[in-house]
């Protein structure tokens, strides 16, 4: 791929990519100095001022950023200018995520579902790392961050699968019509285009009034809104690579079409496809989200992110914003981390931009 | 845009609107075990679930219930709701309408009015300070989804400062500030993230253009920086942000239905979510076919008007 990459085109023409770091290297002492009282302030915030509400988000918000700054300076002296520590705190986000979602039923966590359990347990109580609710409970006393942990299994489950179940369909479709093009392409072309034609939240809760909300079926309604988006990138990406040498060069050999597909298209295709698979995964995140949310998409008291968020919308979201804004900040998080790794991927392996 | 490709592309968003029109109709027949049993419940006299079958044409041939659906779609009849009080389709989505309408519009005014001056901003000075945070802002409020970015916005406003108010609306009939003090809230949040998303794009356009020799030899002539940016470049620059509004207009329908639905407005949002819980598919059907009807309408006329904004396209497919 490296000569893809050489190709690639400056940060200017690129939509996705952030303008490049000031040239000038930046002072160790400033870096140092950022990173001690960010590391320093971020401790004191979230363990001294607890209970404070409002300012101790303030205060851990600020200090994170400054931590975040100082961090940066240090580790673009320590390892070059193109360090980018963002992209390996997402990566870090994205790992420890998964891992949680894995690892949930070994976990100590409080009880997350069962209502009958947490009987006991204090109710919309604000998230405080000295406690045994580290991120707090909602309105029936259930941990937030066991909720949060185990909604990640529900979220990343459906999207991931969603996403897999596209990209195989999608890729098979998209680079049949690609090289065939003719009838097929049209064809593909029209049916594309009709699943475009309907907005995809609009979509989704259609299927929803008429299918039962269980995680598979959830699944394949998103793979559905993955679906044209996929065919038109594999399909996109199958023309710019049919006409190069090597594609020439197999049929001239005498190859058969299956073969030039299999073995000359797909692995070129594949990799700009699973970079925008990436990006794919968090739109779909947040389609769950939204379904949950609207309470035709996981229903509770199972949680996902989006049902956790309409828990706490109501009458309790003026005194306890907090169930709001703990499975918030996670969602957010995990869309961000997708969305800049998959930026970041389909930079180096889309041919599409990588030819301009 | 020659004549014939006009043509073509009106042949195509028919044939497209029938096929999604084909696909709404198979809505209720994808629905598992039988529709009069989901509508009903369980343990009703035979006669009832006969009566609701023959209601939703069921006791037809497929093809032949989907003309008999099309026409009366056609001619404004979208059939009637399947659960109390009984509306008639067509009536409740002509009342609910307006209000989404009006939200896409304002929130689509918004974000073009901000994206503009930030983006000229941007690029102006690319690779600077002020970029750089605009650059990563945007990039953030892009993985905010709307309910958070309208529930952080009530969190502000309504809860904290309690300057404007949440699930109230009033029509446009009934004053327009009134009408506004209810819409603003809701328009900010569609807004936020196609505001991000407009200003990435016309910001990359503006800095390819700015790079151009007719901005060079205006700003030879003396030209200020704010006249070379709003009467030199901006034009040239606007076309894919023109093609973003295309693109991402699904997205804003989507952003309308859930942020309706968060803040309570009596719009298509709130009305097709009500229906869907409630499991009335022909209200859904009757929705569903609208917004499509509208969004892929709507994308086709931002197709041919490329052509009459860009001469050169005009030019190249003669």
């Amino acid at each position: 791929m490296s000569e893809l990459v050489d190709l690639s085109t400056p940060a200017v023409d690129d939509p996705g990519q952030l303008p490049p770091a000031p040239e000038k290297a930046p002072g160790r002492l400033r870096g140092a100095l950022f990173t001690a009282v960010g590391g320093i302030g971020l401790l004191a915030a979230l363990l001294a001022l607890g209970n404070r509400g409002w300012v101790q988000l303030l205060a851990v918000v600020v200090a994170a950023v400054v931590l975040y700054l100082g961090a940066a300076n240090l580790c673009r002296l320590r390892f070059g200018t193109d360090f980018d520590l963002m992209a390996w705190l997402c990566g870090a986000w994205l790992v420890l995520l998964v891992g949680a979602a894995i690892l949930a039923p070994a976990l100590p966590l409080p009880e997350h579902q069962d209502l009958s359990r947490a009987i006991t347990e204090p109710t919309m109580a604000r998230p405080n790392l000295l406690t045994d609710h580290p991120l707090g409970t909602n309105n029936f006393g259930l941990d937030l961050l066991g909720r949060v942990v185990y909604g990640a299994r529900a979220s990343l489950v459906v999207s991931i699968g969603a996403v897999l179940i596209a990209l195989v369909v999608g890729g098979a479709v998209g680079i049949v019509a690609g090289y065939f093009r003719r009838v097929t392409d049209v064809v593909v072309g029209m049916v594309t285009n009709s699943l475009l034609a309907v907005p995809p939240l609009v979509l989704l809760i259609a299927l929803a009034t008429v299918l039962e909300p269980t995680l598979r079926n959830i699944a394949l309604a998103l793979s559905l809104l993955a679906l044209p988006s996929m065919i038109r990138m594999a399909r996109a990406n199958t023309l710019s690579f049919a006409q190069r040498e090597f594609v020439v060069a197999a049929k001239a050999m005498g190859a058969s079409a299956p073969r030039v597909m299999l073995r000359e298209l797909l692995p070129n295709v594949l990799l700009p496809l699973a970079s925008y698979a990436m990006v794919m995964i968090s739109v779909l995140i947040v389609a769950e989200a939204s379904l949950s949310f609207l309470g035709l998409g996981i229903q509770a008291p199972e949680p996902s992110w989006g049902n956790m968020i309409a828990e706490g919308q109501g009458d309790e979201f003026k005194e306890h914003p907090h169930i709001v804004l703990v499975p918030g900040t996670v969602l957010f998080l995990t869309v961000y981390s997708f969305n800049l790794l998959g930026e970041r991927a389909r930079q180096r392996f889309d041919a599409r931009s990588a030819r301009m | 845009m020659s004549v014939r490709k006009a043509a073509l592309r009106v042949v195509e968003v028919v044939v497209v609107l029938l096929l999604v029109s084909f696909g709404t109709f198979l809505l209720v027949s994808l629905t598992p075990g039988d529709p009069a049993v989901a509508i009903l419940g369980e343990g009703r006299a035979p006669e009832e679930y006969a009566a609701v079958r023959q209601q939703l044409g069921l006791d037809e041939p497929l093809f032949s219930r989907y003309v008999d659906w099309l026409g009366s779609a056609l001619t404004g009849d979208l059939g009637t709701s399947l659960v109390p009080p009984y509306s008639d389709v067509a009536d409740r989505i002509g009342a609910a309408l307006p209000v989404s309408l009006q939200l896409a519009v304002m929130s689509l005014v918004i974000a073009v009015v901000i994206s503009i001056p930030l983006a000229m901003w941007s690029a102006y000075r690319a690779g600077g300070r002020v970029d750089r945070m605009i650059s990563a802002l945007s990039f953030g409020i892009l993985s905010v989804p709307s309910f958070l970015a309208g529930l952080l916005l009530i969190l502000v406003f309504v809860n904290q400062l309690g300057w404007l108010p949440r699930a109230e609306w009033s029509r446009i009939s009934e004053g327009l500030g009134p009408n506004l003090y209810h819409a603003i809230l809701p328009a900010l949040a569609i807004a936020l993230m196609e505001t991000a998303t407009f200003t990435r794009i016309l910001r990359n356009d503006l800095i390819g253009t700015l790079q151009e020799d007719f901005i060079l030899s205006a700003r030879a002539k003396g030209m200020g920086a704010v006249h070379v940016l709003v009467s030199d470049a901006l034009r040239p620059s606007s076309f894919s942000l023109l093609t973003m509004m295309g693109i991402s207009l699904g997205r804003l329908i989507g952003s309308t239905v859930v942020v309706e639905y968060l803040f309570a407005l009596p719009g298509m949002g709130t009305l097709i979510i009500r229906s869907a819980d409630a499991g009335d598919f022909v209200m859904v059907q009757g929705a569903v076919l609208v917004i499509a009807v509208i969004y892929v309408v709507v994308n086709g006329l931002i197709d041919l008007s490329y052509g009459y904004l860009d001469p050169r396209i005009r030019r190249a497919h003669v």
